[in-house]
């Protein structure tokens, strides 16, 4: 398994966020599905250490996600968030900066393609993209680290269909490009079908569902 | 090394009161236009009153005793109090009085220091006293609207932090364009106020020596001292407060941490 939880739990504010999780992730694209507060966002948070579980253990490739040191954890094991939030400055220097963070060389066509987006796109202002485009900023931005798992916070809520078509089809080629894991958060079940190949199930903070996806989803 | 000349003038109590004309306008204005600070006002003044008077009567005690430990006692306190006032004006950062105090301290201490070290002033009360509580009032000032803009500006870029610790930035990484801003807003002020000196107001300390008799020259020599001071000292304020500060929104593990009452963590 590329992750393994066992007996997760999480609060907040006094109020139980994640209870007594236990699952595995394994390598290939796995969906997180669920209504709004089942706690999907909090769970993807907690596989690059961006929160620590209260009560129970995540391990990462067989070794506690503890024992790896957050930052070097994060170019590795890189999250995009639900709304873009791209630093001022041209979208080739969001690239940058992410690939210089992770110590890689950046190929900034290659990588904008792979976020399907065309290389024209490097110069441009990202506070005059659309979300759409940010969003695959967002992306492109994550995948300038050659990061081995990309996890995905609704990567396509704020879009309208053609831009989730456009995201959508960016990670299926992705997959088929790169040797790299997807997590993907997804209020959607439709969208855990066209895109998933393992889930999880959540509500309010529980599993309900853990398993290959034509037998959770059925 | 600058010797006030030993001109004084006398002011009488009647004087004073008769100056309470202009609260009343001020009260009055307030009133005519619902303005709601005539309580405030009333407040003020009385104050003003009251904790000027003690603290001429303190000033005129320490120079008697002409003692430096009591200077740097009444320093201490100066910044203690400027601690616990400018952390009230900081309540969206968690745990904010430690930053501060020793961002008062170490302006006040090290821009004190300095002047005493480079022979501008002498080491007794009758210098150090006023200008200290010149160096601390408005390192206080600048501390907290720094800090306060760095609450504000935390709690608006969250998400966008949070974003940067995501591709593996350090805290301070993900936090500088913050801390920056924040910085910016604790200097802007005293250094535009800097830059329009003598054009559009006269700063008090000039203001005071004119009507106390001294000679131009020196009053502005002297105020362009201060001025120049009070930059070095609102600048490592501001920077202190905001350095120190920042670190509290993060974990150790460079993780943005859950502030679900910030006022609470701020007491």
């Amino acid at each position: 398994m590329l992750f393994e939880l066992r007996e997760v739990g999480l609060d907040r504010g006094g109020k139980t966020v994640l209870d007594s999780l236990s699952a595995g992730i394994p390598a290939g694209a796995t969906a997180i599905v669920g209504p709004s507060g089942a706690g999907k966002s909090t769970l993807l948070r907690l596989l690059n250490r961006l929160a620590d579980p209260d009560r129970g253990e995540i391990d990462y490739r067989g070794q506690p996600l503890r024992s790896y040191e957050p930052l070097a954890l994060r170019h590795e094991v890189a999250l995009v968030p639900q709304l873009p939030a791209l630093l001022a400055g041209t979208v080739e220097s969001n690239l940058r900066y992410a690939a210089d963070l992770a110590g890689e060389e950046l190929d900034t066509a290659r990588t904008l393609g792979l976020a399907g987006l065309d290389p024209s796109f490097a110069g441009r202002d990202v506070a005059k993209l659309s979300v759409g485009e940010q969003q695959r900023a967002m992306l492109g931005r994550a995948l300038a680290q050659r990061p081995r798992v990309l996890l995905l916070d609704e990567p396509t809520s704020a879009l309208d269909h053609a831009a989730r078509d456009t995201i959508e089809s960016a990670l299926a080629e992705l997959r088929r490009e790169l040797e790299i894991s997807i997590v993907l958060v997804s209020h959607d079940p439709e969208q855990a079908r066209r895109l998933g190949d393992w889930v999880l199930q959540l509500e309010s903070g529980r599993l309900v569902g853990c398993g290959p996806l034509a037998e959770v989803l059925a | 090394m600058i010797l006030l000349a030993s001109t004084s003038i006398h002011v009488d109590l009647w004087q004073v009161a008769a100056s309470l004309a202009l609260v009343a306008l001020a009260a009055a204005i307030s009133l005519w236009w619902g303005a709601d600070l005539e309580r405030d006002i009333g407040i003020a003044t009385v104050r003003s009153f009251v904790q000027l008077t003690l603290v001429g009567y303190a000033i005129k005690l320490i120079f008697d005793v002409d003692s430096i430990w009591l200077v740097l006692a009444l320093l201490a306190v100066m910044v203690l109090f400027g601690a616990i006032t400018a952390r009230s004006r900081a309540k969206k950062v968690p745990e904010s009085f430690k930053p501060l105090l020793i961002a008062l301290a170490l302006a006040g201490g090290t821009t004190l220091g300095l002047v005493v070290a480079l022979g501008i002033f002498e080491p007794t009360p009758r210098y150090l006293v006023p200008v200290g509580g010149m160096v601390i009032g408005n390192a206080m000032t600048a501390s907290a609207v720094a800090l306060n803009r760095l609450g504000d500006e935390m709690a608006e870029s969250r998400a966008r932090i949070e974003a940067t610790l995501a591709l593996g930035a350090t805290s301070r990484e993900a936090a500088m364009p913050t801390v920056r801003r924040a910085l910016r807003s604790g200097m802007i002020t005293l250094v535009d106020s800097t830059k329009t000196t003598g054009l559009i107001f006269f700063p008090g300390t000039m203001v005071g020596m004119l009507l106390a008799g001294a000679s131009p020259t020196d009053a502005v020599r002297l105020q362009l001292i201060l001025l120049y001071v009070l930059l070095g000292s609102v600048s490592i304020s501001a920077l202190t407060a905001t350095v120190l500060a920042y670190r509290n929104f993060f974990t150790p593990a460079a993780q943005l941490r859950e502030l679900d009452d910030p006022e609470a963590a701020a007491a």
